[in-house]
């Protein structure tokens, strides 16, 4: 569909709900308002456009999308009669600020498709080793106590990758929001726990009803039923209306159209927590949590180009899934020196901090790299302490699946070419293993 | 949380207020029944209600490590089989299991660097009756009745070589399968927040 048959379509559809109250397009064109207004340049958008005045666009010279990743099951279309969604990476290499746009959030690949949920008909409950089983609609659970807090997401999917193009391709499968809505705490105190529970399970809505085991201690600390994104419901590709946001711990955790939580004993461990996203590596153990400190650049970042000598600001994104990020460092000598680079903004827990240092560039080749410090002290790692603290050769770190590594925060480094294009700064390897693919 | 504090206070003054006399905590109890009757429940907020046993019973699909969720039901490796060609298992996996072009079903060699556990790796075999009924056939999962659940799970647990071809599953037998390489795999234990991490330099 062309843009402008679906603002037309979209404009149709909204004015109907809006009764008598809207006003023709052509009428609102000549309103005294807009009459001083320079008619738009052809094929620019219209700003007196009433689909765009009630539901805001950004510019016609503004086209960043989300990256859509390679289809697994591409081979069995034959059984693919549900709409799979692809996955898709939040475009980094444009970003800029802290918050992450929810129209350019990474989402996973839905096997089962997006739901199609009616609010009024949805439920959540809460059962098992509790006082009180409760479902609840999700106007009651609006009634409650709630929270809004910024928070990054990450999938277990992202890593440093000596093949990537884009910092897309490298650290795409991550986005940071503001998210509202109930403390789980509020929940379980509602529904009053029994003697033994010790872990939960959240499950959703959609046709694989995704599931994850919560242990209860993080349940208490900072986990919650998030109905709100970035100030609006949360969208239908990231789990409308309910979501469980697990902060700082793999993506995963974040079960989408929430609809039970279940309170146990013990993990319960379906095929998705024991086949990939347990590592046998029993040091990794702890590393199936919380995400370790943690940050990339952004900018200059793989393709693209800088216009000549000059200044310019180095930029890119921290976080830890242990806290606060306490400082980024930045090198652009391959990490023989490092500057400390200016926090942009708040350094929030479990957040995006965006961070930039100003660089003059001499036209020299540069081999850009950051390094983030978080709260607890602990230091992101190179690739070769990464290679160190594990054991592993690189032949082995790339050709092993992430979701089988511990968490793959070491450093990824970008170059500076004598022309002011930008590459990949890691050493060449032939096979890189991923879990999508 | 203020809300809930506050409910909660206000409940514990009525309940001081009315235990004055037996009659007047006859009456309070007979209260809290119509209050319940409407609808509301006795969490601090009063939001919310009890579910009913229908509703448990068809979301309660989670089944642990020791089966105790596992329904009423049973099926043999010989019933199986069928229910694999006849209810389209066999589209995505193949005549045998092994064909594709969906995940390798029987056998399956494991990298543990780059695949999905094959099923003799997966350390409960809970684990696959919960996984066909959850999200199984692909193109309509929930479809499967819990006997065919049992049955296919039986067919899967025989192919792979971990159970004879004459073993029955049915709630008791199947959480009392030893899978192979149970002992190869580790029980996260729950997580402390703010649990240091053992390293300081490092992931």
């Amino acid at each position: 569909m062309t843009r402008k048959l679906r603002d037309r379509r979209r404009f149709l559809k909204e004015s109907s709900s809006l009764a008598g109250l809207v006003l023709a397009p052509s009428v609102l064109a000549v309103a005294p308002r807009f009459a001083s207004a320079a008619p738009p340049a052809p094929g620019a958008n219209d700003a007196n456009d009433l689909a765009s005045v009630l539901y805001g666009e950004r510019s016609r010279f503004v086209t960043t999308t989300r990256i859509v990743e390679g289809q697994s099951h591409r081979d069995v279309p034959a059984v693919r009669p549900t709409p799979h969604r692809p996955s898709a990476r939040t475009p980094l290499g444009e970003s800029v600020g802290m918050i992450t746009p929810t129209s350019l959030h990474f989402t996973t690949q839905h096997h089962y498709g997006i739901p199609d949920i009616n609010p009024s008909e949805h439920k959540l409950m809460i059962h098992g080793l509790v006082d009180r089983p409760l479902v609840w609609t999700v106007d009651e659970l609006k009634r409650l106590p709630f929270v809004s807090r910024i928070y990054f997401l990450e999938c277990v999917g992202n890593r440093p990758n000596p093949r990537a193009a884009t910092v897309a391709d490298t650290h795409g499968r991550m986005a940071c929001s503001e998210w509202t809505g109930v403390p789980l705490s509020v929940l379980l105190r509602e529904a009053s726990l029994k003697n033994g529970a010790k872990w939960l399970i959240a499950e959703g809505a959609d046709g694989g009803k995704h599931m994850k085991s919560v242990s209860l201690p993080k349940a208490w600390d900072d986990v919650m039923v998030a109905f709100g994104q970035n100030g609006e419901p949360v969208r239908p590709d990231h789990g409308f209306p309910l979501r469980l946001i697990v902060p700082g711990h793999e993506g995963i955790y974040n079960v989408k159209w929430l609809r039970r939580i279940k309170i146990v004993d013990q993990p319960y461990l379906s095929f998705q927590e024991h086949s990939r996203f347990i590592s046998e590596y029993p040091k990794t153990q702890a590393d199936t949590y919380e995400y370790g400190p943690s940050s990339v650049i952004t900018y200059p970042s793989g393709t693209h180009q800088l216009s000549g000598q000059g200044s310019y600001v180095i930029t890119g994104l921290a976080w830890s899934g242990g806290g606060a990020v306490s400082k980024v460092e930045v090198s652009t000598d391959g990490g023989r020196t490092y500057a400390e680079a200016e926090l942009a903004g708040p350094t929030l827990p479990k957040a995006h901090s965006r961070f930039f240092l100003p660089w003059r560039w001499n036209g020299e080749e540069a081999m850009l790299q950051s390094r983030c410090t978080d709260e607890n002290g602990i230091v992101q790692p190179s690739e070769a302490e990464y290679l160190n603290y594990w054991n592993f050769t690189r032949r082995e770190l790339y050709g092993t699946i992430q979701s089988k590594l511990g968490h793959c925060n070491w450093m990824q480094p970008w170059k500076v070419n004598h022309d002011g294009s930008v590459s990949n700064g890691l050493e060449p390897i032939e096979v890189v293993a991923d879990v999508h693919g | 949380m203020m809300v809930a504090s506050a409910m909660g206070s206000n409940r514990s003054r009525l309940l001081q207020t009315c235990t004055v006399s037996t009659l007047a905590l006859a009456l309070v109890v007979t209260f809290e029944v119509v209050v319940l009757g409407q609808g509301q429940t006795d969490a601090p907020s009063g939001l919310g209600r009890p579910p009913t046993a229908a509703e448990v019973q068809a979301w309660d699909i989670s089944i642990g490590p020791d089966g105790a969720e596992l329904p009423e039901g049973s099926g043999t490796t010989g019933e199986g089989a069928g229910v694999y060609s006849q209810r389209g298992c066999s589209e995505c996996h193949g005549p045998t299991g092994v064909e594709g072009p969906a995940i390798v079903l029987v056998g399956g060699e494991v990298n543990r660097r780059t695949t999905y556990f094959p099923i003799a790796y997966w350390p409960f075999a809970t684990s696959i009756w919960d996984f066909i009924r959850r999200a199984m056939p692909y193109h309509r999962p929930g479809v499967l009745t819990a006997d065919e659940v049992y049955a296919l799970t039986a067919f899967l647990l025989h192919r792979n070589g971990i159970i004879e071809a004459s073993a029955v599953m049915n709630r008791e037998s199947l959480p009392k399968v030893v899978m192979p390489h149970r002992d190869d795999y580790i029980v996260p234990e729950p997580w402390i927040p703010g649990t240091p991490r053992g390293f300081k330099r490092q992931p």
